[in-house]
């Protein structure tokens, strides 16, 4: 039988994986994987603990928080579009004008 | 214990996000991130919630995964192949990121939540979202299609060549097909 653990757990190494790309990866379109990777975990907790707390309002919460992701990657891409336009490179390294 | 759909289900999201990020060719990791995303909406379903999966399923696999693999078709393809990630980095990382699932991992068995048992299944899931979402979320719901329309009115701005709206006879040619276009035209003149 599954519990809250299993789900958890999964989330945990989703995580995991996401931070890992997003240390190693200097590639901007792999480090927007990274994040959705990221995002994704996030709403599989809140799914999670909704329904072992028997609870709709961690359901709501994941259906805005996957609308706001939705958001996140089109102006990202917007983005990569921009720098690749101006720079001819996906390689975050490259965006010289863009270190603070 | 889990049951064999699960580890099949877990197996495939968690396999196929390793593959997103390092495959070799992006648009292979952009198909990859959108089965690890069906998968994450397979865990919806097995949590009794099913609007959320559809949601996930039409957003996630739906639009972001459309969207990334239009943008991964535009970049020209040597740059998707520029991986100077050095070793020392990717160790680091491989440290880091075991180092924390580790850590959350043995603080998550140890607590109570490695006994905690699901509360009875709810009834009529999707009657209590709309509900919710129209009555105590109301402004919230409001502030989400604002936020998604703004969202996608600066992305397209963003995106949007400058050079591309004045018309292209005084200009310069900046691309190669308006030269050519530009060529025939002057062509056209002559023979007149």
């Amino acid at each position: 039988m599954t519990e809250l653990i299993n789900f958890v757990t999964v989330s945990l190494i989703l995580v995991g994986i996401g931070i890992y790309g997003l240390i190693v990866k200097r590639n901007a379109i792999r480090m927007i994987f990274a994040i959705e990777i990221i995002a994704n975990a996030a709403n599989l907790n809140l799914i999670a603990f909704s329904r072992y707390l028997g609870d709709i309002q961690g359901q709501i919460f994941a259906l805005f928080a996957i609308a706001i992701a939705a958001a996140e990657v089109a102006v990202g891409l917007a983005i990569i579009i921009i720098a690749y336009r101006l720079y001819k490179d996906i390689d975050v390294t490259q965006y010289k004008y863009l270190r603070g | 214990m889990a049951d064999a759909g699960f580890i099949g289900l877990s197996i495939l999201t968690v396999g196929s996000a390793i593959f997103a990020l390092e495959s070799r060719e992006i648009i292979y990791g952009a198909i990859a991130l959108a089965i690890s995303m069906l998968g994450i909406a397979g865990f919806f379903i097995l949590l009794d919630s099913p609007f959320v999966a559809m949601f996930q399923i039409a957003v996630y696999v739906g639009a972001v995964a459309v969207l990334v693999i239009f943008i991964v078709m535009l970049v020209r393809t040597e740059a998707l192949f520029s991986a100077n990630e050095d070793k020392g980095r990717r160790i680091a990382g491989l440290i880091f990121s075991l180092l924390m699932m580790v850590g959350i991992g043995v603080l998550l068995f140890s607590s109570l939540f490695s006994q905690a048992e699901f509360s009875p299944v709810m009834d009529k899931i999707v009657n209590k979202i709309g509900n919710e979402m129209l009555t105590y979320y109301s402004p919230v719901f409001i502030l989400l299609a604002l936020t998604l329309a703004g969202a996608i009115i600066g992305a397209l701005s963003l995106a949007r060549r400058e050079d591309s709206d004045q018309h292209s006879e005084t200009s310069t040619p900046s691309t190669h097909f308006e030269k050519l276009y530009l060529d025939t035209k002057n062509e056209e003149k002559e023979q007149v």
